[in-house]
């Protein structure tokens, strides 16, 4: 058995990453170069159109704020040895929550209120959303890759069903909710920016920012930091070896999980309570998705799922200003370049790194990742 | 009468739904009975319904269009097994990127090639579609309620991927469990080292079994853009692969039992837009969304232990790694 070939850490967090970065963005400009339009062109046109402008910053990073809740979520339950492809459905659910709670205090409490109630609606929606496929794996052995899958759909049509039939602002033809109350917006960064005295253009960035990075450090404490991090580690690499030292692999899956849920059910924070003011069909629109590119290519450590989110922010931004200069360029480009991210940092990761070992022969192994992330089987 | 018309018509629409689904179920089968868990069935199907669609529109042949769906998919697959079996790389990760990828990919050809804002040209040309097949005398046969309606309906009427996919589920029983192939596909599938023992390779029995899985969704991506629709349209297969995914689960692998569930599946599907907003006795109104979400709680209660046990093959997600 050829183990997976071992690198200096470095090597194995930045280098690796940027490797099958550049190999994913050298096809992507392929590709634009087929559609016609030149590949260079596009790059500057992406990166300024992301990071040329304080407009665009601040859509980056409020972009990067979905994909930071997402990515962390996808993040904790790889570190179980889960595979959460149900990130969508929590984030939708989870969204569900917050925004409930935004309709019913919005204009009945303080922001200072309404904030706290909001984020631990939205994280126990997310969470209950995950509890299901989470008891599932660990009591009755059903694959979570395929249950998170089907209840993506159920939350889906549910989410359908409560904003045709329930939700629905009446006298309205599309589904979506009333507007909530004014307190139950997040502050703008450019409003916040203009209280201390610094002008910054207006943008949806917004509060829920600085909530997903707190999360992040939260993560950080919580999987490296504490008692249950470790056993959660542990769990993840290793089930036999979990049990041996009294950690029970069952209850870390449905922790494990619930958190996983929690942290993408506050997506909602960002996407309604900071910039939609509603609750709308299908708000998350693929960002439990690109939360897998993001764990994948920031190792699934809150630093580089930091760097990737904002990465794939600046990609989202940068993709709209793409599809507004090159008439033979839509959004869709993104969506492209997000596979092909998920394709060179996932899945062919061996591509580039069986290489890249041969410049370091006889490394000792460190900073090992989970063996797999689907060591509990069906 | 008029409730035996709807009923027979609803059936008639079950059989066009269920026909992307089986193939591509079935497409399922080949490459998880192989130990490769196949969530790529929904990209590969999008991938095979624009190139369908396009090359359709460019030749106006549909046939052509099929060629073309086919070998999208095939291509789709190669890459799937070089990852995932060449490479070893993680299963549910490669096929997610590829679903990713092909759901970008096609609209963005689609707009740069036929500048349409991202679908193909509507398929109105003769021989662009697979167009149904009217058997004989099926008109006259039309007036006599029973068995006349039946025929015209349910046996006449369709196009020739309909019946293809039905001959097909005898055929993929017959090879899975009557051919040397169909031993050692599911032998690799259930214990590799075995079959490795035995001198046969693993990764050559793995690739053929997702080259038969990217022929067979070919060719339900062909149906969903050159005879079910008239053109390819953003996102058009919509969770039809992972649905096909949870009736081969449903079905436990096996190919009647699979037949069995992608027409339970199909037939809620029908029912749906039947029932829309029509109150039954009783119940009254029942959310059509309910009715939607129906196959993928009952395969969550089956996956559960709830209603029968679905057994996976034994190997399957795990990249085999020869011993050395």
């Amino acid at each position: 058995m050829s183990a997976p070939a071992k690198l200096p850490r470095w090597a194995e967090r930045g280098l690796l990453p940027l490797i099958n970065l550049a190999a994913a963005l050298i096809l992507s400009g392929f590709v634009v170069k087929i559609l016609g339009e030149s590949p260079w062109a596009a790059l500057k046109l992406l990166v300024s159109g992301a990071l040329g402008t304080q407009e665009g910053i601040g859509y980056t990073l409020y972009y990067a704020t979905n994909f930071i809740f997402t990515g962390l979520a996808v993040a904790v339950a790889y570190h179980a040895g889960l595979f959460n492809i149900g990130c969508e459905g929590q984030a939708y659910v989870g969204g569900l929550g917050s925004g409930l709670v935004a309709l019913w205090l919005g204009d009945r409490a303080p922001l200072l209120v309404v904030l706290p109630v909001a984020i631990m609606a939205g994280a126990a929606f997310g969470a209950a959303w995950a509890l299901i496929p989470a008891w599932l794996q660990a009591r009755r052995g059903s694959h979570i890759v395929i249950t998170t899958i089907m209840f993506n759909f159920i939350a889906a049509s549910l989410m359908t069903y409560l904003l045709v039939n329930v939700l629905i602002k009446p006298g309205q033809q599309s589904p979506e909710s009333r507007e909530f109350g004014a307190n139950a917006f997040l502050p703008a960064a450019h409003e916040l920016f203009a209280k201390i005295g610094i002008t910054f253009s207006p943008s949806p960035l917004n509060l829920a920012f600085a909530i997903a990075l707190l999360a992040a450090a939260l993560v950080w404490v919580l999987v490296w930091r504490t008692r249950w991090g470790y056993a959660l580690r542990v769990a993840g690499q290793n089930q036999s070896a979990a049990v041996y030292a009294g950690i029970s692999p069952s209850r870390i899956i449905i922790q494990a999980m619930l958190l996983s849920g929690a942290l993408a059910g506050c997506l909602g924070l960002n996407e309604l309570l900071g910039s939609q003011h509603r609750i709308l069909i299908d708000f998350p629109s693929g960002a439990g998705f690109v939360g897998i590119a993001v764990a994948l290519m920031g190792r699934n450590h809150p630093v580089g799922i930091l760097v990737a989110a904002v990465l794939f922010g600046a990609l989202a931004q940068g993709g709209s200003q793409l599809a507004f200069d090159l008439p033979k360029i839509n959004r869709d480009m993104v969506v492209v370049i997000q596979g092909l991210v998920i394709l060179f940092c996932g899945a062919l990761e061996n591509v580039f790194r069986a290489p890249l070992a041969k410049l370091w022969p006889g490394r000792p192994a460190r900073d090992p990742q989970p063996s797999g992330v689907t060591p509990v089987r069906p | 009468m008029e409730t035996y018309t709807l009923i027979v018509l609803t059936l008639a629409a079950t059989i066009r739904v269920a026909t992307p689904l089986l193939l591509a179920a079935i497409a399922g089968m080949f490459s998880e009975r192989s130990g490769v868990v196949d969530l790529g069935l929904e990209g590969k199907m999008l991938g095979a319904a624009f190139a369908a669609a396009a090359v359709s529109a460019a030749t106006g042949s549909a046939w052509a269009g099929l060629g073309a769906g086919i070998a999208a998919a095939v291509l789709l697959a190669l890459l799937l097994a070089f990852a995932t079996v060449s490479q070893r790389g993680n299963q549910v990760v490669a096929a997610m990127a590829i679903n990713i990828m092909v759901a970008g990919l096609g609209p963005t050809l689609a707009l740069a090639w036929f500048n349409l804002g991202g679908q193909t040209p509507q398929l109105d040309g003769p021989g662009q579609r697979f167009t149904s097949l009217v058997w004989p005398w099926a008109g006259t046969a039309a007036e006599h309620p029973f068995p006349g309606l039946l025929y015209a309906q349910l046996l006449s009427g369709h196009n020739l991927i309909v019946y293809a996919a039905a001959a097909l589920v005898p055929v993929s029983a017959w090879v899975l469990f009557r051919t040397r192939f169909g031993l050692r596909l599911r032998a690799v599938g259930e214990n590799p080292h075995a079959v490795d023992t035995a001198g046969i390779s693993v990764t050559g029995l793995r690739y053929q079994a997702i080259l038969i899985s990217g022929v067979l969704c070919g060719v339900a991506g062909t149906y969903l853009s050159t005879a079910a629709s008239a053109g390819f349209t953003r996102d058009m297969t919509a969770g039809k692969g992972y649905l096909a995914l949870a009736a081969l689960i449903f079905g436990k692998w096996k190919p009647y039992p699979t037949l069995f569930a992608c027409l339970l599946f199909a037939f809620t599907d029908a029912l749906a837009s039947r029932l829309q907003g029509v109150a039954l006795p009783l119940v009254g109104v029942i959310p059509v969304q309910a009715i939607l979400a129906l196959p993928y709680v009952l395969t969550v209660l089956l996956l559960a232990g709830f209603v029968g046990k679905a057994t996976a093959p034994a190997a399957i997600g795990v990249p085999y790694a020869k011993e050395k």
